[in-house]
C-alpha cells in the first residue's frame, strides 16, 4: 500500500499588492490588455497595394458601382466586385482638425481628417491631410496621395498633401 | 399585430460615475421606480424582459444582461440581450414592443444600462471608436467627434448652417435640463459660452458634445388588456420604425431623397442624398413609424420630440430626417425658437443627451420614460414639483435613438391611450 502524501491545507500567499483608489466602495485598478490576431482577409490586397504605392478601390462586376473604400461585394446589388486602381489625385469632400481623440491617437493630435472624393467614383475614402494649416483646409481642394516608405500595413500608410 | 402600451418607466439619475452601485444595482433602481408607478403589477405577471447595453468593453463582464435578469428576480423567464450601438436603448424598447405585439408576452420589461466611468474619457472615446470599421476608419480617426465634425462641415457647406446655430441647440438643451432633476449636466449657457468652449474637432466644441455617463432606465410595456388593468393612464405605442445605413461614413453613394408624405421631389432637385450630411436611416425609420401611426405631417401631428443629440449637429441633422423642416433648414429651425419648450415643436424638452447624459444602453429608454411622463401629464410629479418642462396637453410624441454615423436608427411614436 502506498502512503498518501498529506495535501497542503494552506493556500499559497503571493507578495503582490494591488492599486487601490478608494475604499467604501473598494475601487481598484484592473489591468486589461490583449494581443489580438487580426486578419485583413479579403481586404488584404488593399493594404498590400499601399505598400507598393497603389490606391485600390472596388468596382462591381454586375452593376458597375464604384467604391473608393474597397469592399468585395457590391452594397447595391450584392455581386462580387473587382479591384480598381484609384487616381492618386483627388479632392477634399469634407474635413476636420481633431484636437483630441481616442487614447491611442492622443499623441498625434492635432491631426486633420478628410474624406477624399474622386469624380466618377460613387463613394469616399477616409484619410489624413498633412501640410496644411487647419484654417487653410477647404472643401474642393486638390490633393495628392503620398505613401509611407516604411509600411505599417495600416490605412494610414497612405495620406494626402496639397497638390503643387 | 396587436396594440402595445407603455404603462410605466424609471430612470436613475445619470452621473459621471457611480462607484457605489454597479450595473445590476442601477438597473434594479430604475426597474423598482417603474414598478412603484404601477402598484397593481406583481413580478410574477411580468412574462419576460429585453435587457440592453452597448459595450462589453465598458462593462468588462460578458453576459451582463443575464446578471440583470437574475438581479431583478426575473429568472427563469425569457430574456434576451439587444445591442445596436448608440441606438441600443431604442432597439430594446422596440424589441419589447415586438414581444407584446406578437402575442408572445402580455407584460415585458425593457431594461437598459451603461457604465462608462470605468475607463478615462480618452480610453472611452477609443472604445466608442471601435464601433467604426477597424480596417479602414478606426486606425485613421479613432474618434467619433471627428466623424461628426466632418458630417457637419459638409452640412455647413451644402446648406449654410452656422456654428451659432449649433450653439443654439446646446443653449436650449442645457437650459431645459435646469428643470430636470435627472439631468447630469444642466447649465445656463449663452451662445458665446458654447462658441468659446474648447475646440475638440473643428467645428465641434466641448459644449457641442454629450458627456459620458453611468445610468440605467426601464420601460414596462403591456398588452391592451393588461395596460388598462395596470394604469388609468396607459400610453399607446402607435408606430415603430427602424432604419440602417452602411457602417462606414465613406459608403454613402448619392441617391434620390426618400420623401415623406408632406414633401415633394421638387423640394430637393439638386440635393445629393444622403451624402455625409444627412442620415438616410433616420429618414427610413421616421417614414415607417409615421406610416404605422397615420402621421402625414409630423410638425402638425406631433406635440414633442425627444431625439438623439449626441452632438448639437446631429440634432439639426435629425430635425430634417424627421421632416420637422426641409433638408437644409435645420439650422434656421433651431434659431427660430421652433424647437424650444414653448415653440412650434419642442425638441428635447428633457435636455436630451447633451444635458441628461448618454449612458448608451439606457439612453433610448430614458427618452421613452420622459415621453411617458409628458403624455401622462406627470412631469411635475416626477420632477420634484417643477412642471416648467410639461408641454401643455401633450397627446403624441416621438422618440428617436441613433447609432454610429447613422447606422441603426429607431423612431417610436407614443400617444395618449386614455
Ligand atoms: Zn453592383
Amino acid at each position: 500500500m502506498n502512503e498518501k502524501k498529506p495535501l497542503p491545507v494552506k493556500m499559497e500567499e503571493v507578495e503582490q499588492g494591488c492599486v487601490l483608489y478608494n475604499i467604501d466602495p473598494i475601487v481598484m485598478k484592473y489591468h486589461y490588455e490583449v494581443d489580438y490576431i487580426h486578419s485583413y482577409a479579403q481586404d488584404s490586397p488593399f493594404f498590400e497595394g499601399l505598400a507598393k504605392g497603389e490606391l485600390k478601390g472596388s468596382k462591381c462586376t454586375k452593376c458597375g458601382g464604384t467604391f473608393a473604400t474597397p469592399r468585395s461585394h457590391c452594397m447595391t446589388c450584392g455581386a462580387e466586385t473587382e479591384w480598381m486602381q484609384l487616381p492618386l489625385q483627388g479632392k477634399v469632400h469634407t474635413y476636420t482638425t481633431c484636437y483630441f481623440g481616442g487614447q491611442e491617437f492622443l499623441a498625434e493630435t492635432p491631426f486633420t481628417l478628410i474624406m477624399v472624393e474622386w469624380p466618377g467614383v460613387d463613394t469616399l475614402f477616409l484619410s489624413r491631410l498633412i501640410g496644411v494649416a487647419p484654417e487653410d483646409v477647404k472643401i474642393g481642394m486638390d490633393i495628392q496621395a503620398k505613401f509611407k516608405r516604411l509600411s505599417q500595413f495600416k490605412p494610414t500608410d497612405v495620406y494626402f498633401v496639397p497638390v503643387g | 399585430m396587436r396594440p402595445v402600451y407603455m404603462v410605466s418607466g424609471g430612470i436613475t439619475k445619470f452621473a459621471k460615475s457611480t462607484p457605489k452601485k454597479d450595473f445590476r444595482y442601477m438597473a434594479k433602481e430604475s426597474f423598482d421606480q417603474a414598478m412603484a408607478d404601477v402598484p397593481n403589477l406583481s413580478l410574477d405577471q411580468i412574462d419576460g424582459s429585453v435587457i440592453a447595453y452597448f459595450s462589453d468593453h465598458f462593462t468588462r463582464q460578458l453576459m451582463a444582461g443575464i446578471m440583470v435578469q437574475d438581479y431583478l428576480g426575473l429568472t427563469p423567464k425569457p430574456s434576451k440581450r439587444v445591442e445596436s450601438g448608440g441606438a441600443t436603448g431604442g432597439m430594446c424598447f422596440q424589441t419589447a414592443w415586438e414581444a407584446i405585439a406578437s402575442g408572445r408576452m402580455n407584460v415585458c420589461a425593457a431594461v437598459g444600462f451603461e457604465t462608462m466611468s470605468h475607463v478615462n474619457t480618452w480610453k472611452g472615446n477609443e472604445f466608442i471608436a471601435l464601433a467604426s470599421d477597424v480596417n479602414f476608419d478606426y486606425p485613421v480617426g479613432g474618434f467619433y467627434t471627428g466623424y461628426y465634425a466632418m458630417m457637419v462641415r459638409r452640412h455647413m457647406h451644402e446648406f449654410g448652417t452656422t456654428e451659432r446655430q449649433l450653439a443654439a441647440v446646446s443653449v436650449k438643451n442645457h437650459g431645459n435640463a435646469l428643470h430636470n432633476p435627472y439631468a447630469q449636466f444642466p447649465a445656463e449657457l449663452t451662445i458665446e459660452d458654447v462658441l468659446n468652449s474648447e475646440m475638440v474637432a473643428d467645428p465641434l466644441k466641448r459644449l457641442d458634445i454629450c458627456v459620458m455617463s453611468d445610468g440605467a432606465a426601464t420601460a414596462i410595456l403591456a398588452s391592451e388588456e393588461m395596460a388598462f388593468r395596470l394604469t388609468d393612464k396607459p400610453i399607446l405605442i402607435s408606430g415603430v420604425g427602424t432604419g440602417t445605413d452602411a457602417m462606414r461614413l465613406s459608403d454613402r453613394p448619392s441617391r434620390e431623397v426618400i420623401l415623406l408624405d408632406h414633401e415633394r421631389a421638387e423640394d430637393y432637385k439638386d440635393l445629393k442624398y444622403p451624402g455625409v450630411h444627412s442620415f438616410r436611416g433616420g429618414r427610413v425609420a421616421a417614414k415607417e413609424a409615421y406610416k404605422m401611426a397615420g402621421i402625414e405631417n409630423p410638425i402638425e401631428q406631433l406635440d414633442f420630440v425627444e431625439l438623439h443629440d449626441a452632438f448639437t449637429s446631429s440634432e439639426i441633422q435629425t430635425y430634417e430626417d424627421l421632416g420637422l423642416c426641409k433638408y437644409g433648414d435645420g439650422g434656421k429651425f433651431v434659431e427660430s425658437g421652433a424647437a424650444n419648450v414653448n415653440g412650434k415643436m419642442p425638441v428635447n424638452p428633457s435636455g436630451g443627451l447633451l444635458a441628461c447624459g448618454h449612458p448608451v444602453g439606457a439612453t433610448g429608454l430614458m427618452q421613452s420614460v420622459f415621453a411617458l411622463w409628458q403624455l401622462q401629464g406627470t412631469i411635475g410629479q416626477h420632477f420634484g414639483g417643477d412642471d416648467t418642462l410639461q408641454i401643455n396637453n401633450a397627446k403624441r410624441g416621438l422618440i428617436h435613438s441613433h447609432a454610429g454615423t447613422g447606422t441603426y436608427i429607431t423612431c417610436s411614436i407614443l400617444e395618449r391611450g386614455f
